[in-house]
């Protein structure tokens, strides 16, 4: 499986109605690559994500995600993929074991490596004395962290981040990049959406979607010498407002 | 195969106790949902409400006596009262009202004009179904004085199925009507648009959990907790308010239970429509509690609405629940006579269904 790459798309196009949200847009990412996926709101990021994850059938073109098809392979991709929305997905009236026991069974992992994998977890991020306290209690950074890791329980082999880190702070959003890096050194790849430029200069690459098209794609240091910028935050408002 | 049909049981009991958790902890709710029933049983349980409606009459005996005539075209000639059937027999009675074909009967005595002319009692016998206690005095004190009228006494009063008037027959099915509704319809729109509003639906969509399983574990937890109040109601009926089940309690459950889904899945249905929860809340309240109080015939009688909202009244479910209702706990009749309302329920039912999965489909378009 090595030499397929983890996702595959090829002029992949959705349409509602007589708007298209995304336009042929074509990439490719490696295995256990951080691709960075950004682009400004409405450029057609979500439906590209909704596509990838199954949530959503395209109009046309091709997408393989992990090798299998997105047309007619969508539950299979359900199971090898992780997914953690921009809106805090955990529940807050349940506790951090529940979470995690809720998260690994609906997975479909039996009773003894749900119980294994949530002493790791909850070792990992220190939260042995919070483990049976409600998540409500618990301070947004942890809690990202924390979903970050529930994502990752099933051990997918790539993982959607639709902009994890919103809200917290600086030294919060460094923390969990911390764990972005682990997770792809175990060879996960990690898809994430921002709207923190300097989180762009963490990936190892990035594609900017400008009006549903992809109007750059590369490595953070190709791209600023490409477009002669000094920041990605630069290169990202002169595509963005359409004046490359 | 087998392991993957496990895990897949495996991730829906998961989320069935997070349903239940979410529920249990919630204590506030909790004890809304709980306490509901019996507060309601309580305030009805004490009310007095005397409403009027278009009584059908039927008559039997010496009906061609020419006093017994007058007498007739007396009652018929109200705006109150409409003379249907002459019925013959006392099996014509027991069926005309097991059929809702007339709720009340008067029957004079044989050889009643000729009783009349002789010393002592000539008697009328008036027979009311006080299924609806209000209907029945009202027809009763009403005959009194068409007979007082015609300078009779009467004689023979009886009160067919709820002989001391209880007005406790007439709200406890309204009460289960509303409390099914509030706890099925309300809190399961209130808490599949929650998920969404929050986003975890969205995790749970790219789960490998089917959409269909996600519905249905959010629905048997509040199927469970209708039929608690179910339960409750009953109890409080038979031991606080002495009314009596007099038909199957097992088809009474079972009717309790269509009805409880039909209710799931209005509320699955309002949320599969409305994106934020206030909308979802707001159409659950004005758009069901409301019809379901006022337009059942639970307060307001249905003969006694102008047209137009008799009309709108056909489409409320709660309207056939509570005949249904009425007619088992309290004329004590079996599904041969109520079969008609209880397939229109099953019929809302499935299109309700039919409906939120096409508009679930659209969505995920």
């Amino acid at each position: 499986m090595a030499d397929v790459p983890a996702i595959e798309v090829r002029e992949l196009t959705r349409r509602f109605g007589r708007f298209t949200a995304v336009d042929a847009v074509t990439f490719e990412i490696r295995r256990g690559e951080i691709f960075g996926f950004l682009g400004a709101n409405g450029a057609g990021k979500t439906t590209a994500i909704r596509m990838l994850t199954g949530l959503l059938q395209p109009t046309s073109g091709d997408a393989r995600v992990d090798g299998l098809d997105v047309y007619t392979q969508s539950d299979a991709i359900k199971r090898r993929i992780g997914y953690m929305s921009q809106r805090f997905s955990l529940y807050a009236d349940l506790t951090t074991r529940e979470n995690i026991a809720f998260y690994a069974g609906i997975y479909g992992l039996g009773r003894s490596d749900i119980a294994k994998r949530s002493r790791d977890v909850i070792e990992t991020l220190e939260l042995t004395e919070v483990a049976d306290r409600r998540i409500a209690d618990l301070p947004l950074g942890w809690k990202q962290k924390l979903a970050f890791s529930v994502a990752l329980l099933h051990e997918p082999s790539i993982v959607f981040l639709d902009e994890p880190t919103g809200g917290v702070d600086p030294i919060a959003r460094r923390q969990f990049w911390e764990h972005i890096y682990g997770a792809a050194d175990r060879g996960v790849t990690v898809f994430v959406t921002t709207h923190y430029m300097d989180e762009a200069e963490y990936c190892d690459r990035i594609s900017i979607m400008v009006n549903g098209r992809i109007a750059a794609l590369g490595t953070p240091t190709e791209l600023k010498a490409r477009f002669a910028t000094d920041s990605v935050d630069e290169l990202f408002v002169r595509l963005a407002r359409g004046r490359p | 195969m087998r392991r993957k049909a496990d895990a897949s049981r495996g991730a829906f009991f998961g989320f069935v106790r997070k349903e239940f958790r979410h529920i249990l902890r919630d204590r506030r709710t909790l004890v809304v949902l709980f306490g509901m029933p019996v507060l309601m049983m309580g305030l009805f349980g004490y009310a007095i409400r005397n409403e009027l409606e278009n009584v059908r009459i039927g008559v039997a005996g010496a009906t061609g006596d020419e006093v017994a005539r007058r007498i007739i075209q007396r009652m018929d000639a109200s705006s109150l009262f409409e003379v249907v059937e002459e019925v013959t027999g006392s099996d014509g009675i027991e069926d005309g009202f097991r059929h809702g074909r007339f709720n009340a009967a008067v029957i004079f005595e044989p050889g009643f004009a000729g009783a009349l002319q002789r010393p002592g009692p000539a008697h009328v016998q008036v027979i009311t179904d006080a299924s609806n206690p209000n209907t029945a005095s009202t027809v009763q004190a009403y005959v009194e004085a068409v007979l007082r009228g015609s300078g009779m006494e009467p004689a023979l009063f009886q009160m067919r199925y709820n002989p001391e008037l209880k007005s406790a027959y007439l709200f406890v099915p309204g009460v289960m009507a509303v409390i099914l509704m509030l706890v099925s319809a309300l809190m399961t729109s209130i808490t599949i648009t929650r998920e969404r509003e929050m986003g975890s639906m969205e995790v749970l969509l790219v789960s490998p959990l089917h959409p269909t399983q996600i519905i249905i574990g959010k629905v048997v937890p509040y199927l469970a907790l209708s039929m608690i109040n179910v339960a409750t109601i009953l109890l409080l009926a038979a031991f606080a308010f002495e009314v009596p089940i007099r038909g199957s309690l097992t088809l009474l459950v079972g009717e309790a239970f269509l009805f409880t889904l039909c209710a799931l899945s209005l509320g699955i249905l309002i949320s599969s429509r409305s994106s934020s929860l206030q909308t979802s809340t707001m159409i659950a309240l004005a758009g069901l509690l409301m019809p379901t109080v006022l337009l059942s015939g639970f307060i307001f009688p249905i003969a006694s609405m102008p047209a137009p909202l008799q009309m709108l009244s056909h489409v409320v479910p709660a309207k056939w629940f509570l005949i249904i209702v009425r007619s088992i706990m309290i004329r004590g009749v079996g599904l041969e006579l109520i079969w008609r309302e209880t397939i229109i329920i099953a019929g809302m039912t499935l299109l309700f269904i039919g409906v939120s999965v096409r508009s679930f489909k659209l969505r995920l378009e």
